[in-house]
């Protein structure tokens, strides 16, 4: 195989550089592109154990996330894509201790440039960095609790850690959040149920900004809502990273969303990393059979212009179970272009940038520079 | 596609729905037609009545709402019958169900009995419309579940749902739906509830089976690529309104309603990078028991024309190549 290393030493080695940064910053040094990493993860794991009989014993475990490492630099949006079952939701909850990881290492840093290992927090000391994370959940039916008003909604972050005391200065704070959401400031007195799914979601998205947070974490934030309002919330989230200069960890599983909004790119499939890098290089060029066949099997709206009818990849099966991962590449049961090896030998997350000097392009596959992969053909220059 | 016979015809259709709230016009003069063999989708978002539309059809309405007026003729061996005027619960409009007219619904969870095998349901299916012993209906489903793909139906088919994947319980859902070789079938959202790559396996089954069984086809979703994938002919619905209709190809290359422009201009489409502009609708969709008056869509609509659309409900308008549009902004020629 041509040079290339494991991930495990490259992510951490100031050679790993990637787009966000080159843009940011004209390369001061290698202790200033660390410091403009918000989350660096590192070998996260998640297993799950499966409890069967009176005795609950332990007859197997689930690896919901399964290695992963990754890291998002301050000021992009880093889109983590798979189906269901791969793994995106739980590596979501881990980042934010929402779920207990059970190892690996998850550092977070502040924008003063301290470093902060979220892994091994007591609960007290979690709660004063859960200030700078916000998240945003998918449902925001369920999300929002019918008994509180709005104003006790999004201001209750302010009265459970006794910030602001003064109920005009909540008010005022409340509607100011309001506003930035683009909601009228004299709703709040209403409940969730006054509210339609897009409005909701905006209560949602201006709580997860009360507290002025460095980093939020969007779990499939537009796939309850309805097409066409669909569009005012991905068109908002922008708005609201370039006033607020938020970062991102965007999950969904809706590839043209990702494309839409996303910098970089991690494509997971059965708990691991497949594919990383740059959003347009991986969709124009996937070097992973399970990110081209993903790309392949998105419908797109026929409009007859430019007569893109494109061979479509149908994948046989089903993902695999996460309690019964297959040996070997976890993807080869369905990967049209399995080898022998492939049934054997487990792939490593290798960059490929080394051999074509570019940003860095995490693959997890045996053939990644000898595939040629169809991805989307672009209708812009 | 219009040389093929004339299937089903929904005449001005309205069902309305009764509850303390008021009445509910989930449904207010839609018509459409079917020929054999062809492929309607059915889009909007939610609340527009399509689903609605669909349980009009198999006469399965909620309890709480009533088909008001309309005709929904069903023409079998020549003979037309109203489905409207049948009995919801009569021996008639029961052999439809299942038999002639057969549906897909979006939750294959919530349509399967979990305490059966799908084997068990298939055959009942079959055993109800078709004489035939046990036996036969048992071979039968294993061909069906052979069809649909599912592998080794001769096993799967003693599963009960639960055992199966979201794919697997979807091919099972169509199994059953296809079992007496229904003329038409009507898929509820039958891709919204499974992943990318099982949708682009249901599309492409969907699409052999109905080219091979030469059956109609009613798509019901939200998703216009999927509708793009499957149908030849697409009808727009809002707040119970049909807005625009078209031969597939020709409304997505060239939508005339402002509602239809907006829906597909409000999806970020693959290919078209980082940069490019999302023109959403402003505002959401109105609560249906409150329907703004004249035109439904004028309070979002970027080309409302003043004391016009707020106030006289657009006919429909006839233009060329089988495309008719609910608009103000256009006139019959």
């Amino acid at each position: 195989m041509a040079p290339a290393d494991t991930v495990q030493s490259e992510l951490n080695s100031p050679a790993d550089v990637s787009p966000g940064e080159q843009l940011s910053q004209e390369e001061d040094g290698n202790h200033a592109a660390a410091s403009n990493k918000v989350l660096e993860v590192t070998s996260l794991r998640k297993y799950f154990p499966i409890l069967r009989g009176f005795f609950r014993r332990q007859v197997g475990e689930v690896k919901a996330v399964d290695d992963v490492s990754f890291h998002v630099v301050r000021g992009e949006t880093l889109a983590l894509v798979g189906e269901s079952g791969c793994g995106k939701t739980t590596t979501g909850r881990c980042v934010m201790r929402a779920i207990e990881p059970s190892s690996g290492s998850v550092i977070f840093r502040k924008r003063d440039g301290e470093e902060i290992e979220v892994t091994t927090l007591t609960r007290q000391d979690l709660r004063s960095v859960q200030q700078f994370m916000g998240m945003i959940f998918q449902d925001p039916f369920s999300s929002l609790n019918p008994r509180l008003t709005v104003l006790e909604i999004i201001g209750e972050p302010f009265v459970t850690r006794k910030l602001i005391r003064n109920r005009r200065q909540l008010e005022e704070r409340v509607a100011e959040l309001l506003r930035s959401v683009r909601l009228d400031p004299t709703y709040m007195r209403r409940y969730p149920h006054a509210f339609s799914g897009g409005q909701r979601q905006r209560i949602a998205i201006a709580r997860a900004l009360a507290l002025d947070p460095d980093f939020v974490v969007a779990d499939e934030p537009v796939s309850a809502l309805d097409v066409s309002v669909q569009a005012q919330i991905l068109s908002l989230l922008k708005e609201l990273q370039t006033e607020q200069h938020l970062t991102y960890l965007f999950i969904t599983h809706n590839l043209s969303v990702v494309e839409y909004l996303s910098d970089r790119v991690s494509v997971m499939y059965v708990g691991q990393i497949v594919e990383l890098g740059h959003t347009q290089s991986i969709f124009r060029r996937p070097r992973h059979p399970y990110t081209e066949a993903l790309l392949s099997a998105v419908p797109v709206v026929e409009t007859g212009k430019t007569g893109r009818r494109r061979e479509r990849i149908i994948l046989e099966g089903d993902v695999a179970d996460p309690a019964n991962v297959p040996p070997g590449c976890t993807f080869h049961p369905r990967c049209p272009y399995v080898q022998d090896v492939c049934r054997v030998e487990e792939p490593q997350l290798v960059d490929l940038a080394g051999a074509n000097g570019n940003q860095p392009h995490y693959v997890r596959c045996h053939f990644a520079e000898e595939l040629d992969l169809q991805g989307v053909r672009s209708t812009v220059q | 596609m219009s040389q093929s016979p004339l299937l089903l015809s929904v005449d001005n259709l309205a069902t309305h729905f009764f509850s303390q709230e008021g009445i509910l016009e989930a449904v207010d003069g839609v018509s459409f037609d079917i020929h054999a063999g062809e492929a309607l989708g059915i889009a909007g978002e939610s609340g527009c009545g399509k689903s609605v539309t669909a349980q009009s059809i198999l006469r399965i309405v909620p309890k709480n709402g009533k088909i008001v007026t309309g005709a929904i003729s069903l023409l079998q061996n020549g003979e037309s019958v109203d489905l409207v005027q049948l009995d919801d619960r009569g021996q008639e409009i029961r052999e439809i169900r299942g038999g002639e007219i057969a549906m897909v619904f979006q939750e294959p969870m919530a349509a399967f009995s979990m305490v059966y095998t799908i084997g068990n349901q298939i055959t009942e299916v079959i055993r109800l419309h078709q004489k035939c012993s046990q036996d036969e209906a048992r071979e039968r489903a294993i061909e069906m579940l052979q069809r649909v793909g599912m592998p080794i139906p001769e096993q799967t088919i003693d599963a009960y749902p639960f055992a199966l994947s979201g794919g697997m319980r979807q091919r099972a859902m169509i199994a059953m739906a296809l079992s007496c070789h229904p003329s038409l079938l009507i898929a509820d959202e039958p891709t919204t509830a499974v992943d990318v790559t099982i949708q682009a396996q249901v599309l492409e089954l969907m699409k052999d089976l109905q080219r091979d069984m030469g059956m109609a086809l009613i798509v019901i979703t939200h998703d216009l690529a999927v509708i793009s994938e499957l149908c030849d002919r697409v009808m727009i619905m809002y707040l119970g309104k049909d807005v625009e209709s078209a031969p597939a190809d020709v409304i997505f290359r060239d939508p005339k309603h402002p509602y239809t422009v907006g829906l597909l201009r409000s999806v970020p489409e693959l290919g078209e990078g980082h940069t490019q502009e999302l023109d959403p609708i402003s505002g959401s969709v109105p609560s249906p028991y409150r329907r703004p008056a004249g035109c439904p869509f004028h309070p979002r609509c970027p080309e409302f024309i003043p004391d016009v659309c707020d106030v006289e409900l657009p006919p429909q308008i006839e233009l060329t190549g089988g495309h008719r549009v609910r608009c103000h902004l256009y006139v019959q020629d």
